[in-house]
């Protein structure tokens, strides 16, 4: 058959939700145009419930992921930016899809790629880096380690569609955290591609889970769940900015706020990122006087 | 009822005669009992029915006294953030614990019940069973949790299981007895069916599910099909025996399914905890997390909330 006359096979871009791609429970879509303002897909529009299964599914896989040695963690790392090496054509053909030039969209999927295989190598570092044995001026063995500090949603920023959900992922889960992601509401198609790639690399069920939909509708709620122990996002907006804070005052979730970062350039990854969902946890040990 | 009577209400039916189940017709049932919308207030008010249905059970190998008073603390203080909150029926642990559950909870209005009759498999002679189930009553519980003796009632021996249990519900005196028919091993829906059926004329107060101990636990479609010999059995007696669907159920989500089927099955009469009980050790939190959301309209953490 000649391949003009092929059907188009068009993707349903889904949520990531404990390893699984459903519909979002409430049966809502919102669809994505290009600039000649022609459909080029329906997006899921997650709700609050959707984020809530997350949840779940992320504080389930939490300890496991946490318990995994560093050097398991950081192959895993490895091998998602493997699998995204080996799709980057795809995903040029989405950025452009969504409005990239061709140039633009290949050096965002290859810096994708890049930061994945950089903090793989963090994984068996960070904790030697920023862990210290502490002087005290008591018979005590005193010393400091990092610990993950649970569940971490994350709101991607919105003006990239790749490159910001795999910054603030990274870092997140490098260091034994799950997440819940939001992708980017203008660009959200690289992201669901993205949690294809997840799900070929190894990642166990529920650390990364992805939602699609819209900001205004679930910051709130990524900031207000009780189970979740820190959030992270760009933090624009400032009556959002306020209000994000005083949710996640509700259970002391730790709020880390990236506004103005450059993600394609070197200040997009650092030790320092993986440090912000990282708890401090100190030992006193006695010593013989 | 005179002794005659009581002896003649405790006749062996013939079981060939009860009603074969339709399973599909059983499951597309169970499928329609899971489209009811039940929100808003609707929801917490079934939220409250279903904590005060709640056996909160602990049965391991490995229970100390210790544990024991924690589930009977976890028993009388579900969450005192929430106020009002109604207490659970009763707490289910092994005979052994009783007389500790029985100190932990005095002074309250929550019943002790315990398993007897070699638990969870029933594996032993008639004596040791009378013997294991005196021992709970003495030691001061309000109900008994028996199990069958699966293999006796598939090879057929149905005489066995039901002179049994008549045995049984003698040696419980006041007691309310609950029967197990540990539907996981009876294979179907037909066996359940004759098995309720069974129990019942026997004399059983309660019928359960399971043990807890085999997979599949409680099913919806299991409890259905209990569920409809329970009805059947009232119109043919005029007595009402209870239900209890144990082991599996840990979310609002699923109870709030129960609740329905039980209401559209037996109607209101049946829906207090003196003819429907829960067993279950988890579920009792997440209808409490649930609770908490409905009033402040946060998802709420494990972390929050006190370990049973």
């Amino acid at each position: 058959m000649a391949a003009a006359n092929r059907l188009s096979v068009a993707k349903t871009y889904k949520i990531y939700i404990d390893g699984k791609f459903p519909r979002t429970e409430s049966g809502r879509y919102f669809p994505l145009k290009n600039k000649q303002d022609a459909v080029i897909a329906n997006v899921c529009r997650g709700s609050r419930k959707d984020f809530r299964n997350a949840v779940v599914a992320a504080r389930k896989a939490q300890a496991g992921w946490a318990r995994a040695s560093a050097y398991l963690r950081g192959q895993i790392l490895y091998r998602i930016a493997e699998m995204l090496e080996g799709r980057i054509e795809q995903f040029v053909a989405e950025l452009q899809l969504q409005g990239r030039t061709e140039r633009q969209a290949r050096k965002e999927v290859e810096i994708a790629v890049d930061r994945l295989i950089y903090y793989a190598g963090w994984a068996d570092k960070y904790q030697q880096v920023f862990s210290s044995v502490n002087p005290v001026s008591s018979a005590h063995f005193n010393f400091s380690v990092l610990e993950p500090t649970g569940v971490v949603s994350i709101i991607a920023p919105d003006d990239s569609g790749l490159i910001g959900l795999v910054s603030y992922i990274a870092p997140a889960i490098v260091g034994g955290n799950t997440c819940v992601a939001l992708a980017s509401e203008s660009l959200p198609l690289s992201a669901v591609s993205f949690a294809e790639v997840l799900h070929a690399s190894d990642v166990p069920a529920g650390v990364v889970n992805i939602l699609t939909g819209f900001r205004d509708e679930l910051t709130e709620q990524f900031a207000s769940h009780m189970d979740v122990n820190a959030i992270a996002w760009p933090g624009d907006g400032r009556k959002m900015a306020r209000s994000v804070q005083t949710l996640a005052a509700e259970n002391i979730k730790r709020v880390i706020a990236r506004p103005k970062i450059d993600w394609m350039s070197d200040e997009g990854e650092s030790p320092y990122l993986i440090r912000d969902t990282q708890e401090v946890k100190t030992t006193w040990h006695p010593i013989g006087s | 009822m005179s002794v005659a009577a009581v002896k003649k209400a405790r006749r062996l039916p013939d079981l060939s005669c009860v009603p074969a189940v339709d399973e599909v017709g059983v499951n597309e049932r169970v499928a329609r009992f899971q489209t009811r919308s039940i929100k808003k207030s609707a929801k917490v008010e079934a939220l409250k029915l279903i904590l005060s249905m709640i056996d909160l059970t602990t049965l391991e190998g490995q229970d100390t006294a210790g544990k024991v008073r924690q589930l009977c603390q976890k028993a009388i203080h579900l969450h005192d953030a929430y106020p009002g909150l109604p207490h659970v029926a009763a707490v289910c642990v092994y005979p052994n614990m009783v007389s500790v559950a029985k100190e932990a909870l005095a002074g309250h209005d929550i019943r002790i019940a315990s398993v007897a009759t070699a638990f969870p498999s029933g594996m032993s002679s008639r004596k040791v069973k009378l013997e294991d189930t005196r021992t709970a009553v003495a030691a001061g519980a309000d109900e008994i949790d028996m199990v069958i003796s699966r293999g006796e009632f598939l090879a057929g021996n149905y005489r066995y299981v039901f002179d049994e249990i008549v045995a049984v519900k003698e040696a419980c005196g006041d007691a309310h007895l609950k029967v197990i028919l540990e539907t996981g091993e009876l294979g179907t829906l037909d066996r359940v069916r004759r098995a309720s059926v069974l129990a019942m004329h026997a004399g059983a107060d309660f019928i359960k599910t399971s043990t807890g101990k085999v997979q599949p636990a409680a099913t919806m479609q299991v409890t259905l099909v209990m569920l409809q010999a329970i009805r059947d059995y009232y119109r043919d007696t005029g007595r009402m025996v209870g239900m209890k669907p144990a082991g599996g159920i840990s979310t609002s989500k699923l109870a709030i399914h129960y609740l329905v089927m039980l209401h559209e099955t037996l109607g209101n009469a049946w829906m207090t905890p003196e003819w429907f009980r829960f067993g279950a050790s988890s579920l009792a939190n997440d209808v409490l997390m649930q609770l908490m959301k409905q009033s402040t309209g946060l998802y709420q953490s494990a972390d929050y909330f006190s370990k049973d």
